[in-house]
C-alpha cells in the first residue's frame, strides 16, 4: 500500500524544500534592488526644460491639500489627472515616498530631510516654476527645503500649533503655555491636557525653556545636545500626569474636546474651526486673533517635492505651479486654514481680510514661529552633538511610558 | 489554422496529462505547492524577514537600513526599563482580557449548549455574532463616546452617584473584554455542545452534586476549549494598538512598534518578535493543558 502510492510525509518535504529554494531565490533578487546606498540626492540634476505633461500625476498630500475646487481646473488644463494619497503623519509620508509609485509630496519641515537623505526626492529648478518668484522671500531657501544651497521645493503655506482651550472653564484666557507647561498652573487641569502625539512635541517645551530657562542656551528648539535635550524631556515627564489626552488623529482631538474629557492643549486651525462650527466654547490663540502664546510656537511650513524617480516630472512641474498660483493658492489656503506662501493670492481670497488674519504678509510675526524641521545630529553650529530623530521618537515613548 | 490550433492544445493537455500519468509524487507536489507556497513565502518568508531585519540598523538622518549584524536593538530593548514597563503592561492585560472573556464566556456559552430552546440558540447566536458585523474600528469609536466624560456611561451613573471609568487602563480592559468576547463564547459552546447529555445524568445518578458534576465531568471536557478561546483573545488583545490609543493613553508594544517604523524600521522588528515569543509560549503551555487534543 505504501510503496504504490510513494510516501507522502517525503513528498511534502521535496516540496518544502523546492519552495525554500523559490523563496531564497526571490529574497536574493529582492534584496539586490533595495539598496542602501541610496542616500544624498545631491549629485542629481534638476529638470532643464518642462515638457508635455505625462497625463498622470501621483501625489501625497495632507489632508485638504488636493481638492477639486483647484484640482480639476488644473486637469483641464494640463491634462494631467490627478490621483492623490492623503497621509496622516509625517512618517507615513516618508515611508510612503519609499516605495516610488509617486511623483510629489506636500512635506512639512520634518520629513524633508529625511526624504533627501534617503534619496527619494529631487532638486526642482524654481526656473521652472514661474509663480515662484512672488513666493515670500522668507519661505525661500530655508534650512527645511533648501539643503546645501539647491533648493529641494516649492513652499505650500505656513501655520502656527495654537493654544486651544475652553473658554468655560480656563478662566482667565491663558496668554502663555504655563497652563501646559508650569505644573503650578497646570495642574488646576489635571487630567484635562490634550497633547499632541509625536515626538516633534519634544519642540514645543523646548520652546517653553527657551524663554524660562534661558541658561540653557536653546537656540533652536530642534537643535538640542543632550543637556537642552533632558530639560526638555524632564519638563515633558512632569507634565504626562497632567494630560487627559495625547492625540495623534484630528477626529481624536474634536472628540475629547467636544466630550469635555480635555479643556486646554495645542492644536491645530483645523480642529479650532471645526469645534467652533459645532458649536463648542473653544477659544484658540490663532494667527487670526493676532497673537500667539508669549513664548511663540511650534509650526509648520509646507513644501511641494518631487520625487527623485518621479514617472510623471513634467505634470509635477506644473502641479508645483499651479498650487503656487495666486488663484490655486489662495483657494488652498482658505479650505485649510494656513497662510498662504504666494504673495499675490492675497488679492485672490474670498474673505479678503484673511491675509491679515493669519499675518499672511508680516514677516515679525513668522520670526516667532519655529517650523518643524528634522532634529539632527549635526547641530547648525558646526557640532554633531545634537540629538537625531530616532533619539527624539525612543525619549517620546519613554516620556509616555 | 483553427483546427491546427486545437489539435496544438489537445497535444498539450495530453503531454501534460502524460506527465502526471503515475506519477504520484508530481500530482501531489503540484497540488499542494499553491497552498504550501503561500504558507512558507507569504507567511513564514515574511516572519523570518522581520526575524533577520531585527539584526539590523538604520541610519538615523534617512531612516534607510543598514544591512550589518547588530544587537543594539535587543540592548535598548532590554535595558531600557519603559519597554519592559509596555511588554508587562500589554501581557498583562491580554491575560485579564481573557480571564475576563473566559468568566463571562462560560455561562453564556453552557446555558446555548445545555438549556437554551432551539430557538433560544439560534437567537442568542446570532446575538454573539451579530457585532462582529460592524467594524472594529467603528465599535472602538463607539465605546470611546459611551466612555467620554459627557457620555451616556457618566449619564446613567450620575443620578446614583457614581462616575464612569473614563480613559485610562481600566477603559482598554473593558473595551477589549467587549470586542473579543465572542472569539471566547464560540469555542466554549462547540465544546460542551459536544459532551453528551447523558455524561450529566449519569453524575447525577452515581450521586454527585451540580458542583462535583461541574469540576468532575463538565469542566476537564470542557476545559480545552476554554484554552483554545482564550489563545484567540490572549494573541488579539496582545497585537491591539488602536484600542489603547482611542481609550487611554496607554502603551502598548503594538503602539511602540507603529511609532518606530517609519523611522527604524529594525527596532519596530526587534519589537515585534516580543509578541512572537509571547505567544509561543502561551501555545506550549496551551499544548501542555490538552488544547490542541480532540481536536
Amino acid at each position: 500500500m505504501r510503496r504504490r502510492n510513494g510516501n507522502p510525509a517525503r513528498t511534502a518535504w521535496l516540496v518544502l524544500a523546492g519552495l525554500v529554494v523559490v523563496m531564497l531565490a526571490i529574497a536574493g533578487c529582492g534584496g539586490g534592488s533595495d539598496d542602501t546606498t541610496g542616500g544624498g540626492g545631491s549629485g542629481d540634476e534638476a529638470l532643464q526644460k518642462v515638457g508635455n505633461g505625462e497625463g498622470q500625476l501621483n501625489l501625497i498630500s495632507w489632508a485638504g491639500y488636493v481638492e477639486d475646487e483647484w484640482t480639476k481646473p488644473f486637469e483641464q488644463k494640463t491634462g494631467c489627472k490627478v490621483s492623490d494619497k492623503e497621509a496622516g503623519t509625517s512618517d507615513e509620508m516618508v515611508e510612503l515616498m519609499k516605495t516610488g509609485q509617486y511623483d510629489g509630496v506636500s512635506a512639512s519641515g520634518n520629513a524633508t530631510a529625511r526624504m533627501v537623505a534617503a534619496g527619494t526626492v529631487a532638486p526642482v529648478n524654481t526656473d521652472l516654476v514661474p509663480n515662484y518668484k512672488t513666493v515670500f522671500s522668507d519661505l525661500k531657501d530655508q534650512s527645511y527645503n533648501t539643503f546645501d544651497g539647491v533648493n529641494y521645493g516649492i513652499p505650500h503655506g505656513r501655520g502656527a500649533n495654537l493654544l486651544m482651550w475652553n473658554k468655560d472653564e480656563v478662566k482667565p484666557a491663558p496668554d502663555s503655555w504655563d497652563v501646559v507647561f508650569d505644573p503650578k498652573v497646570a495642574s488646576k487641569y489635571k487630567g484635562k491636557l490634550s497633547i499632541y502625539d509625536e515626538s516633534s512635541y519634544i519642540a514645543d517645551a523646548a520652546l517653553y525653556l527657551m524663554s524660562h530657562q534661558p541658561d540653557l542656551g536653546i537656540e533652536n528648539p530642534y537643535e538640542l545636545n543632550q543637556e537642552q535635550f533632558d530639560a526638555a524631556i524632564d519638563l515633558l515627564k512632569e507634565q504626562q500626569p497632567n494630560v487627559g489626552e495625547y492625540w495623534s488623529e484630528a477626529a481624536k482631538q474634536i472628540s475629547a474636546f467636544a466630550g469635555g474629557d480635555v479643556t486646554v492643549g495645542t492644536t491645530w486651525q483645523y480642529q479650532y474651526f471645526a469645534l467652533k462650527e459645532e458649536g463648542a466654547p473653544v477659544a484658540a490663540s490663532p494667527a487670526s486673533q493676532g497673537f500667539l502664546p508669549k513664548e511663540g510656537a511650534t509650526g509648520w511650513s509646507d513644501t511641494w517635492m518631487i520625487a527623485k524617480d518621479a514617472k510623471h516630472p513634467n505634470c509635477m512641474y506644473e502641479w508645483m505651479d499651479w498650487i503656487v498660483s495666486p488663484k490655486a493658492n489662495a483657494q488652498v489656503a482658505e479650505y485649510f486654514g494656513e497662510a498662504p506662501a504666494q504673495e499675490l493670492a492675497c488679492k485672490e481670497t474670498a474673505n479678503k481680510n484673511f491675509c491679515s488674519e493669519y499675518h499672511a504678509e508680516d514677516p515679525k510675526f513668522w520670526e516667532r514661529v519655529y517650523y518643524w524641521e528634522t532634529p539632527l545630529a549635526d547641530c547648525g553650529n558646526g557640532e554633531e552633538n545634537c540629538m537625531d530623530y530616532n533619539d527624539w521618537v525612543k525619549a517620546w515613548t519613554s516620556i509616555k511610558g | 489554422m483553427a483546427s491546427e490550433a486545437v489539435v496544438q492544445r489537445r497535444s498539450v493537455g495530453h503531454r501534460l496529462a502524460d506527465l502526471f500519468h503515475g506519477r504520484r509524487r508530481l500530482q501531489v507536489g503540484a497540488l499542494l505547492a499553491g497552498p504550501i507556497g503561500w504558507l512558507v513565502i507569504g507567511y513564514l518568508g515574511s516572519l523570518a524577514l522581520l526575524l533577520v531585519a531585527a539584526f539590523w540598523s538604520v541610519d538615523p538622518l534617512s531612516g534607510l537600513t543598514i544591512k550589518s549584524f547588530t544587537l543594539e536593538n535587543f540592548e535598548s530593548l532590554f535595558n531600557e526599563p519603559v519597554y519592559r514597563d509596555i511588554v508587562w503592561r500589554t501581557v498583562r492585560t491580554a491575560l485579564l482580557v481573557t480571564i475576563t472573556d473566559a468568566v463571562i464566556a462560560f455561562p453564556i456559552a453552557f446555558y446555548m449548549a445545555k438549556l437554551a430552546s432551539r430557538r433560544g440558540k439560534a437567537l442568542l447566536v446570532i446575538g454573539i455574532l451579530l457585532p462582529l458585523w460592524s467594524s472594529y474600528l467603528v465599535k472602538v469609536y463607539a465605546w470611546r463616546t459611551l466612555l467620554s466624560a459627557n457620555g451616556a456611561i457618566n449619564w446613567a451613573l450620575d443620578p446614583i452617584g457614581l462616575s464612569g471609568p473614563g480613559y485610562g487602563t481600566t477603559a482598554v480592559w473593558l473595551v477589549m473584554s467587549y470586542l473579543w468576547l465572542p472569539y471566547m463564547i464560540l469555542p466554549i459552546y462547540a465544546g460542551l455542545e459536544r459532551i453528551p447529555n447523558s455524561l450529566l445524568s449519569a453524575s447525577e445518578d452515581l450521586g454527585a452534586s451540580p458542583f462535583t458534576t461541574f469540576r468532575r465531568v463538565i469542566l476537564p471536557l470542557s476545559f480545552p476549549a476554554v484554552v483554545a478561546g482564550s489563545i484567540f483573545t490572549f494573541s488579539l488583545t496582545l497585537g491591539d494598538y488602536i484600542t489603547p490609543r482611542l481609550v487611554s493613553n496607554d502603551q502598548f508594544i503594538g503602539n511602540v512598534i507603529f511609532s518606530n517604523i517609519a523611522n527604524n524600521q529594525p527596532f519596530a522588528a526587534a519589537l515585534a518578535l516580543v509578541p512572537i515569543v509571547v505567544m509561543i509560549a502561551y501555545l506550549l503551555v496551551a499544548r501542555k493543558l490538552g488544547a490542541f487534543e480532540h481536536v
